[in-house]
């Protein structure tokens, strides 16, 4: 899940997005890991993430495939947590993500005493993520750097743009969503609100952060850079 | 994937969708069609549209009245209204770009969705890199423009005559006919993928050598590129050895991922890996 990693924006930008995962690893933890997988989640609610997920079933939003034809006047815009964490039946990563750093490092405390024995990560900016784990009294083990785009980028679209697609890492936010999100919030056709979610329906792990993307159409709604 | 032109409705909404707009509604026919050189099979229309399953014959009717009357249909972006979109049957070499493009399609070989490895996310049970190593992965494609994999030839061969060693685990190693060349199946060459890790492993004082390598290569390649540098951190959980580095090759680096080195090996069969 590299797809953590390379978001786009500088350190500040990554104030309300902090990332914790738990792996389970192939050979090495994963037998018996999904009561493990299930628990780190529920730990993370008291701590109100802004969304949970798995890579095998999605986010805390989720399209349906038998959606009624009333939606389009009426739809439940709200998240659901529960049906993440109920509907984990493979060992494969989960996800929690936060929108402040007390949240993430009061979590990571928590996680680290329950002694899960699985794998966890922090995808955050540099400083955001050291704090924490003082705060944990966590020593680092490993880091993966960022090293930005590189290579063809005048292919990229704009920085608003990209910093709301590369949210879901897999590539699964289209530019075009996103670039149309924003349009139809600065045309009033779509509260940012209704926006983020029409794109975290589309992430495919739930590493999508809703409260970032809509503070990044906020900031289009009143200048598209 | 495909669109089935009898229940299209031509409503356009997953021309938005598609993460490498691929899909357009065929002014001809008046349906919305897949442009199947540039589809990379990634599902994300198929897995991220919601769906209805309107009449599409009365749904194209009122389509037309709300045409005439100038009036704007507004509906759900986020919505196929008919049900349109249908799984093909993949057959090979093009399963490939569904096995690279669409994070729920698990790769057999590494048992890992997605299209990389653990890395240094587990590096606390796999130890897979040392202290005084070095992982890179090296990622193609993404966010939104896609690769061909005829171009992450050019690095891997490039990458091999440096005489590095590729992750053996990594689903796109496994393409390859000679590790040592870095060259890939001929029948795969020409499948166009929404992204695909390459990974390495050096020791540290190569750090700068592969940065300035992949520089000099990625010029050639027709996509951009997401380097990642994973390694280990010291005693006290502090890294000066890589930062250093990358600070003096001018890279202002803003995020990471770190392991907080919670992991147990607790597997009962596994025999416990050591540093």
């Amino acid at each position: 899940m590299t797809n953590t990693l390379h978001r786009y924006g500088s350190a500040e930008s990554f104030n309300d997005d902090y990332i914790v995962f738990a792996t389970p690893s192939n050979g090495k933890n994963d037998i018996n890991s999904i009561p493990k997988l299930k628990k780190f989640l529920e730990m993370a609610l008291p701590f109100k993430p802004v969304n949970i997920g798995d890579p095998v079933h999605g986010g805390a939003l989720r399209p349906s495939r038998e959606l009624s034809t009333l939606a389009n006047w009426k739809r439940d815009f709200s998240p659901d947590f529960r049906a993440v964490i109920d509907g984990i039946d493979e060992p494969a990563s989960v996800v929690a993500i936060f929108d402040n750093q007390l949240a993430a490092e009061q979590f990571l405390k928590v996680v680290a005493e329950a002694d899960l024995g699985l794998s966890v990560n922090m995808s955050a900016s540099i400083e955001g993520a050291v704090e924490c784990c003082k705060f944990a009294g966590i020593t680092r083990h490993s880091v993966g750097y960022s090293l930005g785009f590189e290579g063809t980028t005048e292919k990229l679209p704009n920085t608003q743009i990209l910093t709301l697609s590369s949210m879901c890492g897999h590539g699964m936010i289209s530019s075009s969503l996103a670039k149309k999100m924003i349009d139809w919030v600065k045309e009033g056709r779509r509260t940012p609100d209704e926006a983020v979610t029409y794109m975290a329906r589309f992430c495919s792990c739930g590493i999508f952060n809703p409260v970032r993307a809509k503070r990044v159409l906020e900031e289009a709604r009143k200048k598209m850079e | 994937m495909k669109i089935n032109p009898d229940k299209c409705v031509a409503c356009g909404n997953c021309t938005y969708v598609c993460p490498m707009g691929a899909i357009y509604v065929d002014p001809v026919i008046k349906r919305a069609t897949i442009n199947r050189d540039e589809c990379v099979e990634c599902y994300a229309c198929y897995n991220g549209l919601s769906v209805e399953h309107m009449n599409p014959s009365l749904v194209r009717f009122a389509r037309k009245i709300f045409h005439l009357g100038r009036v704007r249909f507004d509906p759900e972006p986020d919505v196929c209204p008919t049900a349109a979109f249908e799984p093909d049957e993949l057959q090979w070499p093009r399963v490939v770009r569904r096995a690279f493009s669409d994070p729920r399609a698990t790769h057999e070989s590494t048992g890992v969705q997605g299209r990389g490895t653990e890395e240094v996310k587990t590096n606390d049970v796999t130890y897979r890199v040392k202290p005084g190593e070095v992982g890179f992965t090296i990622e193609f494609g993404r966010p939104g423009v896609g690769v061909w994999l005829r171009d992450i030839q050019k690095m891997t061969c490039a990458l091999a005559e440096a005489g590095v060693a590729f992750e053996k685990k990594n689903p796109f190693t496994l393409l390859m006919t000679d590790v040592t060349a870095g060259t890939l199946r001929e029948d795969v060459l020409n499948e166009k993928v929404m992204s695909a890790i390459v990974e390495i492993k050096v020791g540290a004082e190569r750090t700068e050598e592969i940065i300035q390598l992949v520089h000099r290569v990625e010029k050639e390649v027709d996509t951009v590129v997401t380097l990642g540098v994973g390694t280990r951190c010291d005693e006290h959980g502090d890294e000066n050895v890589i930062a250093p580095i990358l600070k003096r090759l001018g890279y202002k680096i803003e995020r990471a991922k770190t392991n907080m080195g919670l992991g147990k090996i607790t597997n009962p069969v596994e025999a416990k890996g050591t540093e």
